[in-house]
């Protein structure tokens, strides 16, 4: 009997909804509806081929989704889009290819790691360069904070927007001078075999090596946000930052610390990145920041669990275009996701800045 | 004489902007290539001051209409669609004497064309984006900046039409020139890569309309609610300011400047294809705006002519005294190193220095200062406005 009543309840408080959205909401949900039912016929029709799409665009949500929490993390915080967050996963991608290279400023630390090994040596290698990469992607993200953005705490906005489009500049040459143009090729640490024994669906251990790093990498995430001491702060000076400041937290430390977190998921996104692709050039932070900051918006910009969402959203999306769109119209499917996204609703599909604030809209 | 006194520098500014092809000739500086492409940019940078200046929407996709205006003097002044045969005054002939291949249309209507395709085109772009905040509205606009040269990449097979060429473009786009003048005056006739005065004076002529168009706007009635909408949208809205169509032409007068100068270099350049069109142009032209003094005109004017100026002048200098130390000091490193490659690295520094430092600009509009100067956030931005509508 309950039961029933709270059925009855939904399915009128869904009618409800339903009256009282506006004609820009209808259109959207009938849109989505198309696209999700003809994808759902190219399944039924190559299921194994649509499945090998969805472990792909599961993969590379997962690199998005790191990158996407960086800009909704400092966005919650200080409302600033941090433009220069893609570059630094950029610059991520190629610490990490120094780190393997085993040479840093002409010094020989150790012989280049290229696969040719063994397991331990390959394992160490990926591990130490992840973790070099974090910790210089988490130190630069604070530094451009401190040189950059924190001068201009009270500036207009956009004022602060345009620092930040000039650091992802300076980043993108520091990247450029380093490395030169062409692309940079990254050893093949990881085995690109397939896991599963039918040859019909492939996930390779690739795939698996990108989820096995983020998933851990978003429970930490999760837990300093929701239960240390640090994360509640975080928590409270997005809310309000006077009243944060009143209650004795530090604000600018805060601050500081976020963008740390920001990033380190820059630095071992950029690290997979490059291991998975095989290749990194000085400029992938801008489109990759831009499909990031669009994951970001998706879910609904500021809200944490969105973030990741809106990177799997996006990265399948983008593997879905890849397939039966052309790959070339991938970037332009994307940035027309963002546009409309933008325009129409800007809340995002979870709502924005929720998470970080600790309740609903 | 004290009321024509504040017209003096600007006299003298034209005068010698005029004479300078004169100069160049006698001098044997050889700069007009690079005095045309300053001024192209020049154009462009007044048109996104409009957009960023005067009504304070951050615009991050300015190129689109850059490259709007190219390809319509490229789709309609060149032999791109060969299954067509239509002329219209134009310079173009071929040589068994029959109508050439293609659509041929005079430059002078294709520049019309051009600036109101892109000023549409402006406002379509600009429609939805308007209820938008500051910085997502920029984010939106990036989007579009970045969509239109990667739709002129792909293009070139839309169900089997080829709409852009793809990545090589669109090539041997047609000279300008006045086809009914005598031949005393060939130079004039069609416009030639070999003499470059009246591509100057053309690109000049344009630059000064400009710049009067921007003069004559500032303080009039639109230019004046592009201000209070600015500072304040809503108190602006309550003194009977439409806040969607003063922003929206703002977005179209921007476009418009965008689409002539787009126009311009297609012609000029003769082969447009869209890596020319990057997201990088879109901030170097930001930067001249940001650098020379955001709703300042002649601000603006030095920025461009600044940056450019780096670009073309300090940049190979400074290359070849670089050079000189490595040579002199044996590194390999120094001594190959090509400085122009890493222009937006300058260009970064340029926009982070400006902003920590001087976001007024080097020349600043008044009234910008002191908005950019108010410490106190409660009064919403000074850019952009502050909540969404």
């Amino acid at each position: 009997m309950t039961t029933g009543g709270v059925a009855k309840s939904r399915s009128e408080a869904l009618l409800e909804s339903v009256r009282n959205s506006g004609w820009d909401t209808r259109i959207a949900v009938v849109i989505a509806a198309v696209v999700v039912v003809l994808l759902l016929v190219q399944a039924v029709q190559e299921p194994a081929q649509f499945a090998s799409q969805l472990v792909i665009g599961i993969t590379n949500g997962a690199i998005i989704a790191l990158i996407a929490l960086g800009y909704t993390l400092v966005y919650g915080i200080i409302e600033l889009i941090n433009f220069a967050h893609g570059d630094n996963f950029m610059i991520g991608s190629f610490v990490g290819i120094t780190v393997l290279s085993g040479t840093f400023l002409g010094l020989d630390f150790f012989a280049p790691i290229t696969g040719s090994g063994g397991v331990l040596i390959n394992i160490f290698g990926v591990l130490f360069a992840l973790v070099v990469a974090m910790a210089a992607c988490g130190l630069i993200g604070v530094g451009i904070e401190r040189v950059a953005y924190k001068p201009l705490r009270n500036s207009p906005r956009l004022a602060v927007l345009i620092t930040a489009i000039g650091m992802s500049f300076i980043l993108q040459n520091i990247g450029l001078i380093w490395k030169g143009p062409a692309q940079v090729p990254f050893p093949e640490l990881i085995s690109s075999a397939n896991i599963l024994p039918s040859e019909a669906v492939i996930f390779r251990w690739k795939d698996l090596f990108v989820i096995a790093v983020t998933v851990p990498l978003l429970v930490g995430l999760s837990y300093f946000i929701s239960s240390t001491r640090q994360g509640k702060a975080m928590r409270a000076v997005a809310q309000d930052k006077e009243a944060a400041s009143m209650m004795g937290i530090n604000v600018n430390r805060t601050i500081s610390i976020t963008f740390l977190l920001g990033g380190i998921l820059a630095g071992a996104s950029g690290v997979m990145y490059g291991l998975f692709n095989g290749i990194s050039v000085f400029n992938v932070g801008f489109t990759q920041g831009l499909f990031a900051f669009t994951a970001a918006v998706l879910g609904g910009i500021g809200n944490l669990s969105g973030a990741v969402v809106g990177g799997f959203l996006i990265g399948i999306i983008g593997s879905m275009a890849d397939q039966y769109i052309g790959v070339r119209w991938t970037s332009i499917v994307i940035f027309a996701v963002l546009i409309l996204v933008l325009v129409f609703r800007p809340r995002g599909l979870l709502g924005d800045r929720s998470a970080v604030q600790g309740g609903g809209e | 004489m004290a009321r024509y006194r504040r017209f003096l520098l600007p006299a003298v500014l034209i005068l010698l902007a005029v004479l300078l092809p004169f100069i160049d000739a006698a001098l044997g500086t050889d700069a007009l290539f690079t005095a045309i492409t300053i001024a192209i940019f020049v154009m462009l940078a007044l048109g996104l001051n409009i957009v960023v200046g005067f009504a304070g929407l951050l615009d991050l996709g300015f190129v689109a209409f850059y490259a709007l205006g190219a390809y319509v003097v490229g789709w309609f002044a060149s032999t791109h669609f060969n299954g067509v045969s239509f002329s219209l005054g134009s310079t173009a002939t071929s040589l068994s004497g029959e109508a050439p291949d293609g659509i041929h249309i005079s430059f002078w209507i294709l520049l019309l064309l051009a600036g109101v395709f892109s000023a549409v085109c402006g406002m379509i772009i600009g429609f939805p984006t308007l209820r938008l905040r500051g910085d997502y509205l920029a984010i939106v606009t990036l989007g579009f900046g970045e969509i239109i040269p990667r739709f002129f990449q792909n293009g070139d097979n839309l169900n089997g039409f080829n709409l852009t060429n793809g990545t090589i473009g669109i090539k041997a786009i047609d000279s300008p020139g006045f086809p009914f003048l005598p031949d005393s005056l060939d130079t004039w006739q069609r416009f030639s890569t070999l003499d470059l005065n009246p591509w100057y004076y053309t690109i000049l002529a344009m630059v000064l309309v400009t710049i009067y168009v921007n003069v004559r706007l500032q303080n009039s009635r639109l230019g004046r609610a592009w201000i209070s909408v600015r500072e304040d949208e809503t108190a602006a809205a309550a003194m009977g300011i439409n806040p969607v169509t003063t922003k929206l032409w703002a977005y179209a007068l921007g476009a418009l400047f965008g689409g002539f100068a787009g126009a311009f270099y297609g012609a000029f350049i003769k082969n447009i294809f869209p890596d020319a069109f990057s997201f990088n142009i879109s901030i170097l032209i930001l930067c001249m705006v940001v650098l020379g003094g955001m709703g300042n005109i002649y601000g603006v004017i030095l920025g461009a002519i600044a940056l450019q100026g780096i670009n073309f002048y300090l940049l190979p200098q400074l290359s070849t005294v670089v050079h000189a130390i490595g040579d002199a000091v044996g590194s390999a490193a120094l001594s190959d190193v090509d400085l122009a490659r890493y222009n937006f690295f300058i260009f970064g520094v340029v926009l982070v220095l400006m902003m920590l430092l001087r976001p007024e600009g080097i020349i600043p509009n008044r009234q910008r200062q002191e908005e950019l100067r108010d410490d106190d956030p409660g009064t919403g931005d000074a850019m952009g406005g502050g909540a969404r509508a």
